[in-house]
């Protein structure tokens, strides 16, 4: 019985103790690793992959996928970039036509998939595809800049802490309310567990499905521009490539389960973004070859799902034994 | 004229062509416990469905209060004050009580307040004695817990109307008994209420008027005083057609066991199974909801593990079952559930007909598959099940009736020459012309020297078709009736005192 409590105990909380070994291994084999500037450092680092896994934790709380964040970073930060060289728009309207940018693709993955019934994995593939070839088609695959004075913006600190954790910080907070205080926020997880059930129940199951898509693609524009300024507002066709899988990593890593339903964007997806970077930032102390870090990541990513099937079928087992007979004393 | 609450003017509704029901007309008075009772399929959930709003009537119409009443979606029956306690639980396992009560209208609008949800959620929770905290997950309760969680949740909106279906499938004894206080309860409140259930002496112990469902159609309507148990059982089974809806008994049963299973158990599923199949035998298992039946066939078929006991096949201890030595060992499994679990909807006939069997259509070593050898043993099959399709090839599985769908997961096995054969639910949505067929396949196959063990939650099935019956509840076999022995009024009232004394 103790042995099941404390196995319980343990599923529940794969990510803390994950993101605690990876910290540790690292600290005892580069004692560098441990000083307070390395550490904003790699939280600066978590900033662009924390903010698009908030936006894709709801989605896969839905029991969703998008797999087009990727494309939105590079085309939502383009657009505005475009505008900006060839009509001078002011600053803060570019922003703004970033978001919605991010919004109108989430929008186009939302109607296909909850009108139109289609799979999300094959509509945001498709979305995925399309807009970075409309990317490409508007700036002839050729690199764009922000001016530096723009650029400039991000790089601050308020009392020490870089702009980008700040950042970072609000998104959290913002997506943690949305999923703990507000009715739609709550919905998720509803429509995730049970779709059928939601709507019996009378949650507008449409409306809800459409919002974490929505809210996903804003997100993604917005951890964009963000990585964008930081590497000096430069957009190159190779910009947000390979996001999609640190941003999806870091859900599941975070305890999300891919059937949906469960998953949560405080303490979890914000604990598996900052493993993904220590596992990044890491190897690079170690000197580990590029290749090989891709590799290790991968497995460690591997291994986070496997526990999360493991999981999902130990619940399930417990489950089928509770709706059936008790057991004799 | 008394209060009525609610007034269903010759409502028919049909699914995919067949009418699940026909012209029901019925009142209901305002503060009365309406019993609906009627067999598997007598469209008792259909007609429930309807007035919750998920699903739309063919024809006819419905008056709440006096009022025409003809909800869209289950929203628009809740905004009508009509609240519906589903068979199957609807909760959400991974939410809070709380949550779980305001999931569709949270207090407070666009922000949740929690404060007020916690205290509302507390009051109501107390109203049913159930003293946990709201915030408590409902992965986390009991059975019996949930159905008092549905209850209060069905509450929240304080309804008129309030829909039982099937409410006690999932509680032990106890948990009942608090159930039917807290349904009288909230008649005093003045609450109309439907309460349907299989459990007979429950309905005479609780309702005050009764509408008898059979094939879709009310055979039988009145105050529940006026009611015996035997007046409810002759008019859901209708007596009268009894006899020629099963062909005669042609099989044999012979002394060879070919299925021996000696205490088995699975923690928490089953407990302590002993019985033997017989060649040429058709055995019927017959159980409630959640009894275990459709479990043991899974755990026999090698899909779910046991923890105790000995599987002995053709006299042949079995260790380690696995549907793949189950196919080797000539043995069948039709699933209950065949658009999930017996079909590749999107398949084409012959696809269908041939997965179980297409590795006996290979060649031995480069295992290339003879086409025509397989072709002409579809084409059989398909003439000996009177299956009705257009082409093999082109038809898919998905265009066909349940009935011819159900034909297919049958001639799948066949095609394997099954020597012992599991089939859960033979009948289930399908019309009575083709049951009968069904019927007749399963005696000629028995006669033929095959063992059947069928399960259903149609006695009259299982009287009209088997040899024995064993009886399962809460996952043990409880009682056993011989050929000849039984008369499905006596089963009937045994199972159903069983569940009640329980």
């Amino acid at each position: 019985m103790h042995k099941r409590k404390y196995l319980m105990i343990f599923l529940e909380n794969i990510p803390i103790f994950l993101c605690l070994a990876i910290f540790l291994i690292f600290s005892i084999l580069t004692p560098k690793f441990l000083s307070i500037g390395n550490l904003l450092d790699i939280l600066t680092a978590v900033a662009y992959v924390g903010i698009l896994a908030v936006g894709m934790t709801f989605v896969i709380i839905t029991g969703g996928i998008d797999l087009s964040v990727g494309s939105v970073v590079y085309l939502s930060s383009l657009i505005p970039a475009l505008l900006i060289r060839d009509s001078a728009l002011s600053v803060p309207i570019a922003l703004i036509i970033c978001l919605l940018v991010g919004a109108a693709i989430g929008a186009i993955n939302a109607f296909f998939i909850v009108k139109m019934k289609m799979i999300p994995f094959l509509v945001t593939l498709c979305t995925m595809v399309g807009s970075r070839g409309l990317a490409i088609f508007l700036c002839n695959s050729q690199v764009v800049k922000f001016p530096r004075e723009i650029t400039n913006l991000s790089i601050g600190k308020i009392m020490g802490i870089p702009l980008p954790i700040i950042f970072l910080a609000v998104v959290v907070a913002i997506a943690f309310f949305i999923q703990e205080k507000t009715p739609i926020g709550r919905q998720i997880y509803a429509i995730g567990n049970n779709i059928e059930v939601a709507r019996k129940a009378g949650i507008n199951t449409e409306r809800v499905a459409a919002f974490a898509y929505i809210i996903c693609g804003i997100f993604a524009a917005l951890g964009g521009i963000m990585s964008v300024f930081q590497m000096g507002g430069v957009i190159n066709a190779s910009a947000g490539e390979g996001a999609e899988f640190q941003a999806i990593a870091a859900v599941v890593l975070g305890g999300a389960s891919l059937s949906g339903g469960i998953g949560s964007v405080f303490p979890g997806t914000l604990l598996g973004a900052i493993i993904i970077k220590l596992l990044n930032v890491g190897l690079i102390y170690l000197g580990t070859d590029m290749y090989f870090q891709n590799i290790i990541s991968a497995l460690i990513i591997l291994l986070a799902v496997f526990i999360d099937s493991l999981k999902t079928s130990y619940i399930y087992k417990l489950g089928r034994k509770n709706i059936r007979i008790e057991e004799q004393k | 004229m008394a209060n009525i609450a609610l007034e269903i003017n010759d409502i028919s509704k049909s699914f995919f062509g067949v009418y699940v029901i026909t012209d029901i007309s019925f009142k209901l008075e305002k503060g009365n416990i309406l019993g609906l009772i009627g067999e598997n399929g007598a469209g008792k959930s259909t007609l429930v469905n309807i007035v919750g709003g998920i699903h739309q009537v063919d024809k006819g119409n419905m008056k709440l209060f006096g009022k025409l009443y003809a909800p869209k979606t289950p929203r628009d029956a809740l905004e009508k004050h009509i609240s519906f306690v589903h068979q199957e639980l609807n909760l959400f396992p991974n939410l809070s009580i709380a949550d779980n009560i305001f999931i569709e209208k949270y207090p407070g609008g666009s922000v949740i307040k929690h404060s007020e949800m916690k205290k509302r959620t507390s009051e109501m929770l107390k109203w049913v004695d159930l003293d946990i905290s709201p915030s408590t997950l409902i992965e986390k309760l009991s059975p019996g817990q949930r159905q008092l969680v549905e209850i209060v949740k069905c509450m929240r909106i304080n309804p008129d109307i309030i829909i039982f279906d099937e409410p006690t499938t999932s509680l032990a004894s106890k948990e009942t008994e608090r159930l039917f206080k807290l349904i009288k309860k909230l008649k005093s409140e003045g609450k109309t209420i439907i309460y349907i259930s299989h459990i007979l002496t429950d309905i005479k112990k609780i309702t005050d008027d009764l509408v008898v469902l059979m094939d879709g159609k009310i055979t039988d309507s009145g105050k529940t005083d006026d009611f015996s148990i035997n007046r409810m059982i002759k008019s859901m089974l209708g007596r009268d057609i009894m006899g020629r809806k099963y062909p005669d008994k042609i099989n044999k049963s012979d002394e060879e066991v070919v299925l021996k299973v000696e205490n088995l158990s699975e923690p928490g599923i089953i407990r302590n199974i002993n019985f033997e199949l017989h060649k040429g035998e058709i055995l019927g298992l017959f159980g409630l909801m959640g009894s275990g039946r459709t479990e043991l066939t899974r755990v026999l078929f090698g899909i779910d593990p046991y923890k105790e006991g000995n599987i002995y096949i053709h006299g042949k201890k079995e260790n380690k079952l696995s549907p793949e030595k189950s196919i080797k060992n000539k043995i069948g499994f039709v699933t209950e559930n065949r658009n999930e679990e017996g079909l590749l909807l999107e398949g084409n006939v012959a696809e269908n007909i041939s997965l179980v069997s297409l590795p006996n259509y290979s060649s031995k070593i480069l295992k290339f598959i003879n086409t025509n050898k397989q072709k002409e043993s579809i084409n059989e099959i398909i003439e000996r099940l009177k299956i009705k399709i257009g082409s093999t090839e082109k038809q898919l599985v998905r265009s066909l009736s349940g009935g011819n769908q159900q034909k297919i997961v049958i001639a799948k096995w066949l095609m394997n020459k099954p020597s012992i054969f599991f089939i859960d639910e033979p009948t289930r949505g399908i019309d009575v012309g083709v049951k009968y067929e069904l019927y007749c396949i399963l005696n000629k196959l028995a006669d033929s020297g095959a063992s059947i063990l069928v399960v259903s939650s149609e006695i009259e099935e299982l009287v009209g078709i088997c040899d024995r019956i064993l009886i399962m509840s809460k996952g043990e076999i409880s009682s056993e009736f011989k050929n000849r022995e039984f008369d499905n009024e006596m089963i009937l009232t045994a199972a159903f005192k069983q569940k009640s004394m329980l």
